[in-house]
């Protein structure tokens, strides 16, 4: 893995929090540091929390200060009802743009940047291929604000890629999520009584589980991995199977002429249904995601298995609700736990090492074995036999000389009871001696 | 119905050498559809009922040349088209499936304006249909290894009317000819007699067509005074389907070369034309063949 200093933006989104946690648990990596305007919403063992949003002349110090070699942004909003239109758009493409601005030129110290994306890249048309690989463009330009965000957004990262030709650059494109600790509009349409369709639809869906996509976001981390991918789960369902896996009836209630008009008043009734959802309704989307498994990723739920997953959680959701505490991130805690001198890190007290200790050290190992490695490849064959010959030879004369030792310490007690006898001896003689010496004086 | 929009090169190995065929999902047994949407169920239904129907009693097709149709890999079939609602292409499907020896599905491609139809965006892809996007023709052909059938005419050939029945329309573009040679997959020629008689048109209402929103909005025996319903009022003509031997495309890149495009695409529309005279030369009746 060449990423050892990562940068996390967006450490306040569930993909920051989830990321991190994921990536302090390798030790080769030695810095995580999260970066966002908000508070994180995880507990993180590691990670450094540094609140800046995306202005870039701060970031570029956060950046150049901790030689930062890898960025992972994850910010991107794709779902327009998280919060308002005008704060995506800032969000989505003046971010974007600020990050990147952080992370290129000559002189940065960034190697690889990692984008997550959406499928809604390729928005929902009628004319679409039945499954959308990553060299192609959607037919029709975007009409709804966060399908325009996503795709000025990785028009950037296209151009950041190409002004930095030494930069990896990944985007990820991912499919619909769903998952039992994300929010998103689809997740909340298919936590309703009944699934909402278009009379007339039954759009093919494509989904991906929230486990798959931190795994994949990992997975770009760890390898070399420039260009585009998709990431969707293998299947693509209608929407009529996925309310049959959920075990809930489809119900035509939107209209298919003047849908729009139709979800503006559903909306106030608890109907969450985007601009962005409604074009998904009516024609669905599917993607292939065999570039991304060719470059060695391996999914661990199909999209079936997904909504299986989010049933399970569906069901259990209102009986756990509000039993475990959510987590407060509090300045002061985090860092006593990360700085202080007095505080035991993880492993036994004393002779434990801390997890920063242990990444030290392997970092330490690693270099050593680098400079032998060097050695040995400088080296012939015969040299390295010799070296293992010598290596060995070395181990033998070790394991004498612990022979010896023993013997040498055996020896040793044996004087030492050798001595403790012959001084038992002196006193018995001595004793003998006064008592002669005083039979003498009686007599 | 192959659509005649020159695409981006789709669906291509993006890594050359590596076979991405190897990293197709695999198939979830508990699923009733298919990741096209198609559906076994309604599939195998419709085709008890109404399939074997028309096809036995209604049509009462004969077939030649089945053997034509290879029993592995992918092809691509090219027919001729005709029909208010045409009813070529499921005999074709129903064909293969009754008189092959070893009976495969057929992808059937249709225009991209079901799929945003009401109704039609269900039923089409249950029933083995899919739109006709060089990125869907190249994974059916290439990736799955299936059978694929275009009706390069599209839409110009069931517009048509009866007093032009069996003269082939323009072949598109070429872009049939190009997914075929992209997917290295053969084309085989299919040539349909009485699918002209059974849904005849005689005149196309233009303002109907526009009030509905339909793709053309045809005067037939039955249509539109019996409603639409009416539309699947197929006279009982004789249907005759002809399978001609398959033309190979074995070499790569042939899709470059827009000269030979044309050129095979020219050829596959005179073999068709000429073997559909053939057939109508040796036709006693239109009713009994």
């Amino acid at each position: 893995m060449d990423s050892k200093r990562i940068l996390i933006t967006g450490l306040s989104t569930y993909w920051g929090g989830r990321l991190a946690q994921a990536l302090e648990r390798f030790g080769e990596v030695e810095a995580v540091i999260g970066v966002a305007a908000d508070e994180p919403q995880v507990e993180l063992e590691r990670t450094e929390y540094v609140k800046v949003g995306a202005q870039h002349a701060l970031l570029r110090r956060v950046v150049e200060a901790a030689e930062i070699d890898t960025v992972v942004d994850s910010r991107l909003v794709v779902d327009s009802v998280t919060t308002t239109p005008a704060k995506a758009h800032e969000n989505n493409v003046i971010g974007t743009m600020n990050i990147l601005a952080a992370c290129g030129g000559p002189d940065s110290p960034v190697r690889k940047v990692v984008f997550k994306s959406s499928t809604h890249y390729y928005g929902a048309q009628q004319d679409d291929p039945a499954f959308f690989d990553e060299t192609m463009s959607r037919p029709h330009p975007p009409r709804t604000p966060v399908e325009r965000d996503i795709v000025e957004a990785e028009a950037s990262l296209a151009e950041f890629a190409q002004a930095n030709p030494d930069v990896t650059v990944t985007v990820l494109r991912f499919a619909n999520v769903l998952g039992s600790g994300v929010r998103t509009s689809h997740i909340e349409l298919l936590s309703l009584p009944v699934v909402p369709t278009i009379l007339g639809f039954d759009p093919r869906y494509q989904f991906v589980h929230e486990d798959d996509v931190v795994h994949a976001l990992e997975h770009a981390v760890k390898h070399n991995l420039p260009g585009v991918y998709n990431v969707a789960a293998d299947g693509v369902l209608a929407l009529s199977e996925v309310a049959g896996l959920l075990g809930k009836p489809c119900v035509p209630l939107l209209p298919p002429w003047g849908t729009g008009l139709a979800a503006a008043a559903l909306r106030p009734l608890g109907a969450p249904i985007p601009p962005e959802m409604l074009a998904q309704l009516r024609f669905g989307r599917g993607v292939d995601n065999r570039r991304y498994k060719q470059a060695g990723f391996r999914y661990q739920y199909t999209s079936r298995e997904t909504v299986l997953k989010l049933a399970e959680h569906l069901r259990l959701d209102p009986v756990v609700r509000g039993a475990r505490e959510p987590y407060r991130y509090e300045r002061e805690v985090e860092e006593f736990l990360r700085w202080s001198p007095h505080v035991r890190r993880a492993g036994a007290p004393g002779g434990g090492l801390s997890r920063r200790q242990l990444a030290e050290l392997q970092r330490l190992l690693a270099g050593y074995r680098e400079t032998a490695g060097i050695e040995a490849e400088s080296s012939d064959g015969a040299q390295l036999a010799e070296a293992e010959q010598r290596a060995r030879e070395a181990e033998e004369h070790a394991r004498e000389a612990e022979a010896r030792a023993r013997e040498a310490e055996a020896s040793a007690r044996d004087a030492a009871a050798r001595a403790a006898r012959a001084e038992q001896r002196a006193e018995q003689t001595a004793e003998a001696l006064r008592a002669t010496q005083a039979d003498d004086r009686r007599e | 119905m192959i659509s005649t929009r020159e695409a981006e090169p789709a669906g291509q190995a993006l890594v050359p050498g590596d076979d991405m065929r190897r990293h197709l999902p695999g198939v979830e047994p508990e699923r009733r559809l298919t990741d096209w949407g198609r559906s076994e169920r309604v599939e195998g239904f419709l085709d008890r009922t109404a399939g074997d129907f028309l096809y036995h009693y209604w049509f009462r097709t004969e077939v030649e040349g089945i053997e034509n149709v290879p029993s592995t890999g992918g092809a691509l079939l090219v027919s001729n088209h005709a029909g208010a609602l045409p009813p070529d292409a499921p005999m074709i499907a129903k064909a293969i499936r009754e008189e092959h020896p070893h009976p495969r599905p057929v992808n059937i491609t249709v225009e991209h304006f079901f799929k945003g139809y009401p109704g039609f965006s269900m039923l089409i892809p249950r029933i083995g249909c899919v739109p006709a996007h060089p990125a869907n023709v190249q994974r059916l052909l290439y990736d799955e290894e299936q059978l694929v059938l275009v009706f390069p005419e599209g839409r110009k050939g069931t517009e048509k009317l009866y007093k032009d029945r069996y003269r082939l329309r323009r072949f598109g573009r070429g872009g049939f000819v190009q997914a075929a040679m992209r997917a290295r997959a053969p084309i085989v020629p299919v040539c349909v007699v009485g699918a002209e008689e059974a849904a005849p048109s005689f005149a196309q209402l233009r303002l109907m067509k526009r009030l509905t929103g339909l793709l053309y909005f045809p005067l037939t025996p039955t249509f539109p005074h019996f409603g639409l319903l009416g539309m699947l009022g197929f006279l009982p003509a004789k249907f005759k389907i002809r399978f001609l031997e398959p033309i190979p495309f074995d070499k790569e890149g042939l899709e470059h070369d827009k000269a030979l495009v044309q050129t095979v695409a020219n050829d596959v529309r005179a073999r068709i034309q000429e073997n559909l005279w053939d057939m109508l030369a040796k036709r006693k009746s239109i009713w009994f063949g």
